[in-house]
């Protein structure tokens, strides 16, 4: 099969799973090794400047580098980034002073910002240092969008909202217009901004639509409305019984908030099954531990009311079936319904996108999902001067894919603005070191901690569920973050072949402890993948191939389940096999680059 | 040198043994020789020879005698029973344990120093009495933990490191094994594991003394141009007579051989030994023609390999000495000190 081209960064970026998984790229292990070193700071400001949020994120993100990481396939479970980057977060010392300055005279460009969420404050905060001059219009009295209004403070704490907003908006450079709905796109247009940039969310929480509805209409909450006057404080208590409708994250958050507000038997009913529910595993598990069942298979056929009073929900017991075309459908099951008793019924089954304040001849096109039709990867609509991003463009994701298309737009309008082409995307920084200092010693600790998963320590239910403002995760302390960290397998310090260096010893093959090497005659790839040392069907991971051998064979190596010991290095006699640290930052707008590299 | 222990953690879908034990369980501590030597890979052959054999590791006595060659055994089946005798003095160690119970797999591992200089009469003896083992000779033609002088099994001609010439003739293991009655033997290297781990099981599954020189490369000593024990030398010169399949329990014939092309020659214990046919006229079974065919191959500077002779029906000391079955540990006091009136009886006898 052709050589691999390690020189194409995606190769050993890829190698990084969590960070290739990462929509911001983030390095993971080069943050995480500075946890583990206690650099605190440093860990942090490597996080801020890929994901803008790390004190939000470290205890929000969907985090899927977690599902991605390698440690997940060589034993149980992953590691604990998401939990690791709060460590980095709550232990760092002043940042301020590290980041970057915002210049005294600006360039003269004007960016308006609609949406103080994520997205929007990921542009202001790319954009500011370079000069612009960036306006953000938000409808509520403080930045970050739905990280303040619809994330519990149970699972985050107002203040962290407050620090890393203010590190964006309190700075220089960004001007706040809060408590200001923008009704018109055109009068905003009209009043020349250079370019405008739309991440305004995914603001429309879907309705129920089954008979009960509009008489029971008191007691009937529409899930993310309900959930950010909960965070505003309008809302203070729920009824002893309540029912969640719906099996996402929106759905964990208003249960377990309801749990909060005296809510004593708060049941979550799920249209499909357990698994394919879009929560995350660990926010489900969240939830039934603070004593919420989770029912499965039943629809809603019926709300119950009594004097305009909801008294209970009729369900339908349901089960997928495949129709004719294979597309799985849920026919009842036959079996009889079941009726819950409530007092209150919280809709979470899902959230549209809506954009009454864009006219429809100001030339911005949509498709007929009502999503603006955008060039997916500069994210710039049909009206040029405008780029969208986070839950606005593509429908609801979460706060790490805002925080990506943030940047990504960020490049665009900084592009834009400089009359340079806006389908031209700068590369990555790329940085490659060997980790090589001694025979056997190298500059990343490279032996493999056998520890298992730790467990984040949570506060008592007792306590956690009186005050909802009571943050349920304690987080690592220092120590228990420590031997976490150690469980990475610092996947970015790549195993690096050079064959005219091999003297085909097998040294690297007998001491890999996974089996990843094989030296073997040549073929091709699926053919070759069945005849390794240890055969490679793991599809999506790459196989290393190097070919230049003085016995005409190929070095194949698997990277699934390599460990990134170093082993194979320690072992080589001749240096064909060395241990370089790949560090890559993704493209940011030129001024505010090479951050993650400059930190070592 | 490495200082951290190899990581535990292995390959998710490691497939086990007949025992349920993976590869990794035959391993030992992680080598303290230098990256790249070739008794490293001789180590792994044979890590992975007692895998497929599904040997239960407290099976296996492992012996050794002084040099790189005999460090190793530390660095595989860490949980066999281990030796590491005087210098040279492997082979009588063996012998002695191996008539006190011979119901263990005796794996004797030596050097070419340790067994072609100091302890060449040792290993000269240990074979013509055919005791029941596998004696392997880790051979890089050099001394290399006194930094690279000749050894005894030096071809003339080949250059040190530094440049010197050796103008010693060279001992063939090989030759004088074949000539003192070994009952299996072959020659590989260690940069050849897909034949290096047949021959190792057919050995350990060969009920008489069997014999296995494995030229391995000193990297650090013995690698450079000029010498004939390099991995560049050995892979040039290296002409293969056969390659050999260990089939025990009845595994099916899974490749398709030209007939004439495929020997199988089944062993005592059962096991069969497959060997397929890299030369037409070679008979690993005529112990004369193959030392005649040896000489020759050797004069025209060809390194041979492969099972070079084979006696299916072996007999080893023990058959000779006419002793008793059971391991002395299990026999006892009265058996073991039989007292006066047996060794009146027994003088008696030869009066």
């Amino acid at each position: 099969m052709t050589p691999t081209d390690i020189r194409n960064p995606d190769y050993f970026h890829k190698v990084v799973d969590c960070q290739w998984a990462c929509p911001a790229h983030t390095p993971v292990p080069e943050y995480i090794r500075m946890i583990a070193a206690g650099r605190y700071s440093d860990a942090y400001m490597v996080n801020w400047h890929s994901n803008v949020f790390p004190g939000v994120l470290g205890r929000t993100c969907d985090r899927p580098c977690e599902p991605a990481c390698r440690r997940g396939r060589v034993e149980e479970e992953p590691v604990a980034i998401c939990r690791l980057k709060r460590v980095a977060a709550d232990n760092k010392e002043g940042v301020l002073a590290r980041m970057p300055p915002i210049p005294a005279i600006g360039n003269g460009k004007r960016i308006a910002c609609i949406g103080a969420g994520p997205a929007s404050l990921t542009v202001a905060r790319d954009l500011a240092p370079l000069g612009y001059e960036v306006h953000v219009f938000d409808e509520q009295a403080k930045g970050g969008g739905f990280i303040r209004s619809q994330i519990p403070r149970f699972r985050l704490p107002e203040s962290v909202i407050d620090e890393e907003v203010g590190y964006i908006t309190d700075r220089g450079g960004v001007v706040t217009h809060y408590n200001q709905r923008v009704g018109s796109l055109r009068a905003l247009l009209a009043e020349g901004y250079d370019a405008v940039f739309i991440g305004a969310g995914a603001p429309r929480g879907r309705d129920l639509d089954v008979p009960g509805r509009q008489e029971a209409a008191a007691n009937i909450h529409i899930g993310i409305d309900w959930l950010s006057s909960v965070s505003f404080g309008h809302i203070e208590s729920v009824g002893r019984r309540v029912i969640v409708l719906g099996g996402g994250n929106t759905a964990m958050d208003c249960c377990r908030s309801a749990r909060r507000l005296g809510g004593e038997q708060v049941t979550v009913v799920v249209r499909s099954g357990f698994e394919e529910m879009k929560a995350s595993p660990w926010e489900k598990e969240d939830a039934m531990h603070e004593g919420i069942p989770i029912l499965n298979w039943l629809v809603p056929k019926q709300v119950l009311h009594e004097g305009g009073r909801l008294t209970g929900m009729v369900f339908e017991k349901v089960k997928a079936e495949r129709d004719a075309n294979g597309r799985r459908q849920l026919v009842p099951s036959g079996e009889p319904d079941v009726t819950i008793e409530a007092d209150d019924v919280l809709v979470a089954i899902g959230q549209e996108n809506a954009f009454p304040w864009i006219e429809a001849d100001l030339g911005l096109e949509f498709d007929r999902w009502g999503l603006p039709k955008l060039n997916e990867k500069t994210l710039q609509s049909t009206l040029p001067q405008v780029f969208f991003g986070g839950d606005a463009a593509f429908g609801p994701k979460n706060i790490i894919w805002a925080v990506a298309h943030g940047h990504e737009a960020a490049v665009s309008i900084d592009r834009f603005c400089q009359g340079e082409d806006v389908t031209q995307r700068p590369p990555p920084d790329v940085v490659m070191s060997s980790q090589k200092m001694g025979i056997h010693e190298w500059s990343y600790d490279s032996a493999v901690s056998p520890d298992l998963r730790f467990k984040v320590p949570h506060a008592e239910n007792e306590v956690a569920l009186r005050d909802i403002k009571t943050e349920v995760e304690l987080g690592y302390d220092r120590e228990l973050a420590f031997k976490e960290a150690q469980r990475c397998l610092n996947c970015d310090v790549q195993t690096v072949f050079t064959s005219k260096l091999c003297i085909e010893c097998d040294a690297c093959v007998d001491i890999c402890p996974v089996d990843c090497i094989t030296f073997t005659e040549d073929g091709e790839e699926m053919e070759l993948r069945d005849r390794l040392k240890m055969p490679a069907h793991n599809l999506e991971q790459a196989i290393y191939v190097a070919d230049g051998l003085k016995t005409g064979r190929v070095m194949a190596k698997d990277e699934d389940v390599c460990l990134h010991c170093g082993m194979c290095a320690e072992r080589c006699p001749t240096g064909a096999w060395d241990m370089q640290k790949f560090l890559l930052e993704s493209a940011k707008p030129k001024a505010e680059r090479v951050h993650a590299c400059a930190i070592r | 040198m490495s200082f951290l222990p190899k990581p535990k953690l292995h390959h998710p879908k490691l497939p086990t043994n007949a025992l349920g034990y993976t590869r990794r369980d035959y391993e030992g501590a992680i080598s303290t020789l230098c990256a790249g030597c070739g008794h490293d890979s001789i180590s792994a052959a044979i890590i992975q020879a007692c895998f497929e054999l599904d040997i239960e590791p407290h099976r296996v006595a492992k012996m050794s005698g002084i040099g790189c060659s005999s460090k190793t055994p530390d660095y595989f089946l860490g949980a066999s029973h281990g030796f590491n005798s005087v210098h040279g003095r492997m082979p009588s160690v063996l012998t002695g344990a191996n008539l006190a119970n011979r119901e263990l797999l005796y794996l004797g591992v030596s050097g070419d120093g340790d067994s072609a200089s100091i302890g060449f009469g040792q290993f000269a003896h240990s074979i013509r009495r055919g005791v029941n083992m596998t004696y392997i000779v880790e051979n890089n033609g050099v001394y290399g933990l006194t930094k690279g002088q000749f050894s005894a099994t030096s071809d003339k001609g080949s250059k040190a490191k530094k440049g010197t010439v050796n103008t010693d003739e060279a001992i063939d293991l090989i030759g004088i094994a074949l000539q003192l009655g070994a009952t299996y033997v072959a020659r590989s290297f260690s940069g050849d594991k897909d034949q290096l781990v047949p021959l190792i099981k057919g050995a350990m599954r060969h009920d008489g003394p069997a014999f296995i020189d494995c030229i391995s490369p000193c990297v650090a000593f013995n690698n450079h141009e000029g010498s004939t024990k390099s991995y560049d030398f050995v892979r040039e010169h290296n002409e293969a007579m056969n390659r050999l399949d260990v089939i025990t329990g009845r595994a099916p014939i899974t490749a398709d051989y030209e007939p004439g092309e495929v020997r199988e020659v089944e062993q005592h214990d059962g096991s069969i030994l497959r060997l397929r046919k890299l030369h037409a006229e070679y008979d690993p079974t005529n112990r004369v023609a193959a030392m005649h065919h040896l000489h020759e191959r050797k004069a025209a500077g060809e390194i041979v390999t492969g099972l070079l002779f084979i006696d299916p029906e072996p007999r080893d000391l023990h058959a000779n000495l006419n002793t008793v079955a059971r391991p002395l540990n299990r026999l006892g006091d009265a058996a073991l000190v039989p007292g006066a009136a047996a060794l009146e009886a027994v003088n008696a006898g030869l009066r």
